[in-house]
């Protein structure tokens, strides 16, 4: 199998949330308790039980009323900063799927202690990993690579009905989302571009500043590789992809 | 929809206004943005940015409730800068027609209005006819009484500057929104319009559609790919459900109820069929006595003979001129002229407007049946808000029913396709089929009528009732029926049918009692080859995404109604990129045409003898750019809602509909320029949650993403009122109030109405306080029981509230 990719084309998502309740579904997450706090995201963060959130953002520029809509989960990383970091503490506890190229955290994050997890989600350049606070497992996206290596898509992609979500291998992919971003510019969007497209696996498509849609849109620079995990990589060797990962 | 999902990607231009396409219809936004890839432009006009709003090239808002001013400016801007399709026009609509002398309109009524009834005697909205009795027309257009410029002097009145004061729309907008949707009057272009409950929950709500309906004409939009007039419908299958009748005024297939005054089956089909003098117009509703035969045969079968008339004394006739509609009937309920009440799929005390009504309605019953998937407020009615069980009287019973994949049968989509459906589960528990249920229940009800007698058993005891194998409800049964079977051995152009078998489509029904059909629109629906609607091709002949072969689609497989008009008198089509259907010389090619007969004019120019105009349903064979047969007008004009922000109509002296009657209790109240109510609102629906929400708020998922009711409105208002974002608000109209979380956003503002400032508000109407107990109550306690006058729809989309914080 080839190197996987999402291309989530944020041009066409509508916001009607197939993809949050889709993915809760395959990966049986529970419903949170929520409460209406002014807006139509909700829940209002990523959990250890929401994998995947559609944030919401109006805006207005020029007199003009924009409403951004970003379906948020993990980039699945080329090179996983958290991955590094979680390695750091207890081996095993966040693996990469060599043939898909997804981040899958293992039943071992629950050995991580909770500065350790701080540390791990810190290292995430988009905010992505949630800590049980029961089990102390940590969860995140998993590319739904158990329906992957069966041959489905992602439960995400395929609840989606405006053809947002993308999935497929990662050449296909990058050549897809070029070709959206040379239409809508020629269209007039001046500022559509994608999003770290070379070192992630979930590439967003945006037509306006990255920061005006979410915080996290793009790497953050004040996140991903601390000074302590530097150090800590420096002294041990590399690990690089780990291979033969057991199917669910 | 004249057209279909698919067809949406064929469009150069979208207009989505009087809905939500992204948030209510979200399927559909796959082929809006096909379009979309394809270079076409999509607007919105809603009094609210909405998810379809943040997908538009362009948005704009309007006031709630001046959709008629709104696209009236259209008509005006179309005919003023010549930019529609004359040929077409002239040819295929009734603006050719010249209209008799007394025909007239003056400050906001036309000729024939009844102060005393609020109705019209339509007899001077007649059009002059020659000695043959037809129509006279002037395809020049130029005669001062032809439609065409009777049309262009009523709208002539609906200039920038006073539409722009009554919707609250700036008139650079206004100008953007026509100019570019009114560029489909060219040839080969073709603009559509996504309309839904936005347009047609208002006194006025026929006549919204109406309007476009207009336009599309004007445009030379109708009949064509990517055009059309797209009613969005809000169920699965309400489609289906209109087909077969559940609306109280008409039998299935759009057949007329019969009225006491139409005493025998003769004088109902000589009331209800029309006639004409023209030998051009097919006027297929010439053939409604083979249709209305054929219906009584499938309800009474070989009970019905030419001596009864078929059983058409058995068919429960309606009082002439008495509303039978959702709101005459809660009306009746709330009065107390009836004891039981089946309610059936619905949640009335949450999705009917001024629900306070209903709710109080139901303690008049002796009983209620409530079937249902799950506990709603209706059947809970009792020991709701404000009700005291002990002082309650109904009987409530509570049949538990089986969900859309539990059972067997057929949905009908808004785009017209018949589609069978499987079923993939059991129902859990005791619950049942609603076939099922229905079939125990008749068998029941016969037995008793068979044993015990009764006041006029005979509609229950000569009714076919032999819908069941084995003992159990059988779709399949009934789908033939709906179609219809020959009853004896017909001969139809030389060809002999077999008693027994089932008619190939509606061509071949009879007036003599030798064929049934249930529907005659769906006859061809289940024939001898099989069952249409389970058809799964997936192959596209058409090239414009026809998908012909899947599923099946009325009338006769049909995709795009109305499709003669796609093409020029020649039979070629107006858009070669995407043709519809195309005269061969011979034949029509492409989707089933509207009629087999060849195009208007031969290929030397001379009208041909045997053609036929290509709007086959009209008596004229032409689409109708007059329409007389609405009861508030021939041509639409703005008027307020029932209840509005300002003291008078811009446009004149007729302040609301002058044909709405209002209900006389004590619950129909209004407050309209009402310093208490200084505010406008609408209701709406949200993609997470479904119609009233008695399926989705029991569903953890789906109320995670929307877990309570809540209240948009403007930062302006928010100031005004003290509120913040997230506050809990309570919104209060004449009828009822409801708490919500307050949304300030800039998705709303404020608007400039004739010179002052005029706020509104929106709010979700799917939340009920069954469940979840933090969730809400329907908004529809706000609405006004007021209908419009043709449908008696109620009027939830305009109406006027306060907000304070809670």
């Amino acid at each position: 199998m080839a190197d996987k990719s999402f291309f989530i084309d944020t041009t066409k998502c509508t916001a009607c949330r197939g993809c949050q309740v889709a993915c809760k579904q395959w990966n049986k997450l529970p419903a949170t308790k929520t409460y209406n706090w002014g807006s139509f995201q909700n829940p209002a963060d990523l959990s250890f039980s929401t994998f995947k959130l559609v944030r919401f953002r109006e805006v207005e520029s020029g007199g003009k009323v924009k409403w951004y809509f970003f379906p948020d989960q993990c980039r699945h990383c080329l090179e996983p900063p958290c991955k590094d970091t979680a390695e750091g503490f207890v081996d095993g506890a966040v693996i990469q799927d060599e043939s898909t190229g997804a981040v899958i955290y293992t039943d071992k994050t629950r050995m991580l202690s909770s500065s350790n997890f701080e540390e791990v989600r810190q290292s995430c350049p988009y905010n992505i990993p949630r800590q049980d606070p029961g089990t102390g497992l940590i969860s995140k996206c998993t590319m739904c690579f158990d329906r992957v290596g069966n041959g489905l898509l992602p439960a995400c992609v395929k609840a989606c009905p405006t053809g947002t979500m993308k999935f497929g291998d990662r050449g296909e992919i990058l050549d897809m989302a070029k070709k959206r971003v040379a239409a809508l510019q020629k269209k007039g969007f001046k500022k559509a571009q994608l999003l770290d497209a070379d070192s992630i696996r979930a590439i967003f498509l945006v037509v306006d500043d990255p920061s005006i849609y979410y915080k996290f849109s793009v790497a953050q620079n004040d996140v991903g590789i601390s000074r302590k995990l530097a150090l800590r990589k420096l002294f041990r060797p590399a690990t690089g992809l780990i291979t033969g990962v057991a199917k669910l | 929809m004249t057209n279909h999902w698919i067809d949406i990607g064929n469009s150069d231009c979208i207009l989505v206004m009087g809905s939500n396409a992204a948030e209510n219809h979200p399927i559909s936004m796959k082929w809006v943005g096909k379009a979309m890839e394809n270079g076409a432009t999509l607007l919105s006009v809603d009094p609210r940015f909405t998810r379809t709003s943040a997908k538009a090239d362009f948005y704009t808002a309007l006031r709630s409730g001046t959709d008629i001013a709104f696209l009236g400016g259209m008509i005006n801007y179309i005919i003023s800068n010549n930019l529609y399709d004359k040929e077409y026009v002239a040819y295929y609509t009734n603006a050719s027609f010249i209209l008799g002398k007394k025909f007239g309109f003056k400050d906001g009524l036309f000729s024939g209005y009844n102060k005393k009834t609020k109705s019209y005697d339509k007899s001077s909205w007649a059009f002059d006819k020659d000695k043959e009795g037809i129509p006279e027309r002037d395809h020049s257009l130029k005669n001062s009484r032809c439609v065409f410029q009777q049309l262009k002097k009523h709208f002539s009145r609906y200039d920038l500057k006073k539409v722009s004061a009554i919707t609250g729309t700036p008139t650079a907008d206004l100008e953007k929104v026509y100019k570019t949707y009114a560029a489909s009057g060219k040839k080969g272009k073709a603009a559509t319009i996504m309309y839904a409950m936005g347009w047609t929950q208002h006194t006025v709500g026929v006549q919204n559609i109406r309007t476009m309906a207009m336009i599309q004409l004007l445009l030379g939009n109708m009949g064509v790919a990517g055009g059309g007039v797209n009613a969005l419908r809000g169920e699965s299958n309400v489609q289906g459900s209109t087909d077969h009748c559940l609306l109280w005024h008409i039998w299935p297939g759009y057949l007329k109820t019969a009225r006491a005054s139409d005493t025998s089956l003769d004088a109902y089909n000589k009331k209800w069929t029309p006639k004409t003098n023209d030998p051009l117009s097919a006027n297929w509703w010439g053939n409604y006595p083979k249709y209305s035969v054929s219906f009584l045969k499938s309800m009474f079968g070989a009970n019905a003979t030419p001596v009864n008339g078929f059983g058409y004394d058995w068919m429960p006739k309606v009082d002439d001129g008495k509303g039978y509609s959702w709101l005459d009937l809660f009306d009746a309920m709330y009065r107390g002229e009836f004891t039981g009440f089946f309610a059936w799929g619905q949640n009335p005390a949450c999705s009917g407007a001024n629900a306070n009504k209903n709710r109080e309605a139901f303690t008049k019953l002796d009983w209620m049946v409530n079937v249902n998937l799950f506990e709603n407020e209706t059947g809970s009615f009792w020991r709701g808000p404000g009700m005291d069980p002990k002082k309650i009287k109904t009987e409530v019973f509570f049949l538990p029913c089986a969900a859309s994949v539990e059972k067997e049968g057929s949905i009908t989509n808004s785009g017209r396709w018949s589609q069978w459906r499987y079923k993939a589960a059991d129902p859990p528990g005791d619950a049942l089929p609603d076939g099922e249920i229905m079939v125990e229940l008749m068998d029941k009800i016969r037995e008793l009528y068979r044993v015990e007698g009764g006041a006029f058993p005979e509609p229950i005891l000569n009714l076919k009732w032999d819908y069941t194998t084995n003992g159990k409800f059988d779709s399949h049964k009934v789908a033939k029926e709906i179609n219809g079977y020959f009853l004896a051995d017909v001969t139809v152009k030389g060809k002999m049918y077999k008693a027994g078998t089932l008619v190939p489509s509606f061509a071949f029904l009879q007036a003599d009692g030798t064929t049934s059909s249930g529907n005659w629109l769906y006859c061809h629906s289940y024939t001898e080859k099989g069952n249409m609607a389970a058809r799964r091709g997936t192959e596209d002949k058409s090239g414009i995404g026809l998908y012909s072969e899947w599923s099946w689609c009325w009338p006769v497989n049909r995709r795009i109604i109305y499709n003669r008009a796609s093409v020029d008198r020649y039979g070629q089509p107006w858009d070669k990129e995407h043709p519809v259907i195309t005269w061969t010389g011979e034949k029509w090619v492409g989707d089933v045409p509207d009629g087999g007969w060849p195009p208007m004019l031969t290929a030397d120019g001379k009208v041909n003898p045997k053609t036929k105009y290509p709007f086959i349903m009209k008596p004229d064979g032409h689409a109708h750019m007059f329409g007389p047969g609405r009861a508030d007008g021939p041509f639409p004009e703005h008027y307020e809602p029932l209840e509005c922000p300002i003291e008078k109509n811009l446009m004149s002296g007729q302040f609301i509909n002058p044909t709405i009657k209002e209900f006389g209790t004590d619950a129909d109240t209004r407050a309209t320029c009402d310093p208490r109510y200084p505010i406008v609102a609408t209701t709406y629906r949200v993609t997470e949650h479904w119609q009233t929400g008695v399926m989705t708020r029991w569903q953890p998922w789906l109320l995670e993403t929307q877990p309570q009711s809540f209240c948009e409105m403007s930062h302006e208002l928010a100031k005004l009122k003290g509120v913040k974002n997230g506050d809990k608000v309570t919104v209060e109209s004449a009828r009822g109030k409801v708490e919500a979380v307050a949304i300030v956003t800039i998705r709303f503002k404020p608007f400039k109405i004739a010179g002052t400032t005029i706020h509104q508000v929106g709010l979700p109407w799917c939340f009920g306080w069954v469940t979840p107990k933090d969730g809400g109550d329907s908004s529809n306690l706000l609405t006004p029981s007021i209908g419009d006058p043709n449908t008696k729809i109620p009027e939830t989309k305009a109406f006027m509230v306060n907000v304070r914080k809670a």
